[in-house]
């Protein structure tokens, strides 16, 4: 009588999520496979799942370009990247964050020099709706309207209005900036709007005057007021230069100096055509 | 049970054929008794793909799901307050994510119980035959709209018109989710209570007719009375509908894992939560754990809202000539 329940339907997303994680397996393993059928060489990447997305079109594009080489990329987070270049189980490890004195000195004791290349930088923008009269804030002020201390926007300099703070999920790569660079230890506020992606923050930010969020620098658009930070406009350039304070590094880091296919694969990276997918991917390019 | 009996049926008819090869009607009907047995398999397996396939996800589901409780203790993880997954040390609390849930499913039928029910017995008592044929071909048509675009409406339209119009901080609240769930929840409930009106026999609303009764008093006390049961179902299985809607509740709730004070705050409904957080939680660890925890205590509560539904249509069930 009742037919497919929402229960069911949940259940059967979730089984979809299984379902689509043995596959990638299966497809992970058929290329490895498939690779070393041939002559070819491989190259396994793993670590931060910010960096995966463009790591895995970076992949992709160079395995175009170059068929004879069989790239696997896997995302599973900063932590584990740098762990798999100290314990060998991967040829590049991405991380979000520098490696920590404690890693290093594993390294060392391994005797492995681990190499890192920064490949990408992640630019965070606070933005707010364009009837917003606010323009700058400091980092003290964004941390006390994320952490719920602020509440109204007189208290920025703004119109006698509530402060509706949108966030990004806390399992992001873009809220773990924000969580560094701006709340450090705080909490965000419970009442926190989270949003799953970057688009939809834009979108939230510019239906409510009262809002303000934050997003990757490669989805500003027009319909958002994007804010200077401690008086600094964000841009590619003043985030090269690393004057705006909102950024950080995404890193490839290697067991030694890179040599080999890992090494052309680097270069590659780092070379405009590498650089170029790093912008359409809502990146900094380094160069 | 089934399987065995069939087996038998087969292997008897192809003894009788053994028997006696000669005559072509025997030979026919040991192909169609064949014939039916194999039917028989066919739909047995038919039936029993989706009772495995509900078995496997349950499996699934629990192992996965099961494993934080060895890690989080269970009061604190359905008692907590705080849903911060990700932090370190990360807290596991999901009270305010059942309460989002609860809260839009309730407000959601406060508006979708009136307006589905009420259209059904317009359909049903009021309408002429055209306007029906066209009122149903809407509310059907409103049932296969797909979620994402409801949800894109209700981010789009519904929020910010609202957010002008009350003047509120923010337009993406218990409301205007609520209201998105509604409609999406009136077509279940329409098309089940209409049916357990049609299903009142006509003889009680003759003869309620017959002895004087308007047209109001048929309807408040034999018709709506007679179908009860339907439409208990129906608010039930449209509840539960709402319930487990994710789609719309990702883009309208406003997704703040807070305990709302006013139907205007934000909340983050459980689907919501799995939703956008399962793609980024590091496979096999805690929070993965927990949102397929959560992903349980969701199937949980559709499971009770699902055996509501069928206890008011058997418990209640209309005794006479019909029953639905």
């Amino acid at each position: 009588m009742t037919g497919k329940t929402p229960g069911e339907k949940t259940m059967k997303k979730l089984l979809e999520i299984g379902k689509l994680i043995v596959l990638s397996m299966f497809i992970a393993n058929f290329s490895l496979c498939s690779s070393s059928a041939g002559a070819g060489e491989k190259i396994s990447i793993t670590g931060s799942t910010t960096a995966l997305p463009v790591a895995q079109r970076l992949a992709e594009d160079y395995m175009e370009r170059h068929s004879e080489v069989s790239i696997s990329v896997a995302g599973t987070g900063s932590g584990d990247g740098i762990r798999a270049i100290i314990d060998g189980s991967a040829d590049i490890g991405n991380s979000s964050r520098d490696m920590k004195d404690k890693e290093v000195k594993l390294a060392l004791e391994k005797g492995i020099k681990p190499a890192k290349q920064v490949i990408a930088l992640d630019c965070i923008v606070p933005v707010v709706n364009s009837d917003n009269p606010v323009t700058d804030l400091k980092i003290e002020q964004l941390r006390g309207i994320y952490n719920g201390k602020i509440r109204n926007w007189k208290d920025v300099g703004g119109n006698d209005k509530p402060i509706v703070t949108v966030s990004r999920d806390s399992s992001s790569g873009t809220f773990e900036v924000w969580q560094e660079k701006i709340l450090y230890k705080d909490k965000v506020r419970p009442d926190a709007q989270l949003q799953a992606s970057n688009g939809a923050v834009a979108q939230a930010v510019s239906g409510n005057k009262y809002a303000i969020g934050y997003l990757g620098i490669g989805y500003l658009n027009s319909n958002l007021k994007a804010l200077k930070v401690n008086g600094v406009k964000a841009s590619f350039e003043t985030t090269k230069t690393k004057v705006y304070p909102i950024f950080r590094e995404l890193f490839m880091f290697t067991r030694g100096e890179p040599t080999g296919p890992v090494k052309a694969f680097l270069d590659f990276v780092k070379s405009p055509k590498g650089q170029k997918i790093v912008r359409e991917e809502g990146f900094v390019a380094i160069n | 049970m089934t399987l065995t009996m069939g087996e038998g049926d087969v292997q008897m008819s192809t003894l009788s054929a053994g028997g006696n090869h000669a005559s072509e009607s025997t030979t026919r009907g040991v192909e169609l008794k064949v014939q039916e047995g194999i039917s028989k398999y066919f739909f047995l397996a038919a039936a029993s793909t989706s009772l495995l396939v509900m078995a496997l996800i349950m499996i699934f589901l629990f192992r996965e799901g099961l494993a934080i409780f060895g890690k989080v203790n269970a009061v604190s993880f359905f008692f907590g307050k705080a849903w911060y997954p990700t932090y370190d040390p990360p807290e596991f609390g999901i009270l305010a994510l059942i309460v989002g849930s609860v809260s839009v499913t309730l407000f959601s039928s406060l508006v979708a119980i009136p307006l589905g029910v009420g259209t059904a017995l317009y359909l049903s008592v009021l309408a002429g035959p055209t306007v029906r044929e066209y009122v149903k071909a809407a509310v059907e048509l409103l049932a296969s709209l797909p979620s994402v675009v409801l949800g894109f409406l209700g981010m789009v339209v519904i929020a910010p018109t609202m957010q002008e119009l009350l003047d509120i901080p923010t337009g993406l609240n218990i409301v205007s989710a609520s209201i998105v769930l509604a409609i999406m929840a009136i077509p279940t409930i329409t098309s089940i209570s209409e049916d357990a009106l049609y299903a009142v026999p006509r003889d009680n609303l003759e003869a309620s007719y017959a002895l004087g009764a308007t047209r109001w008093e048929t309807m408040s006390r034999i018709l709506v009375p007679g179908a009860l049961s339907g439409i208990g179902t129906a608010v039930i299985l449209g509840m539960s509908r709402a319930m487990g809607e994710t789609m719309v509740v990702l883009m309208v709730a406003g997704g703040a894992a807070q305990i709302p004070s006013s139907l205007f705050d934000s909340v983050r409904p459980m689907p919501a939560s799995i939703a956008a957080e399962m793609g980024e939680a590091p496979f096999g660890g805690e929070h993965y754990h927990a949102l397929f925890a959560i992903g349980i205590v969701l199937f949980l509560m559709t499971l009770v809202f699902n055996l509501v539904a069928t206890y008011i249509s058997t418990r209640f069930q209309q005794k006479g000539a019909s029953t639905l």
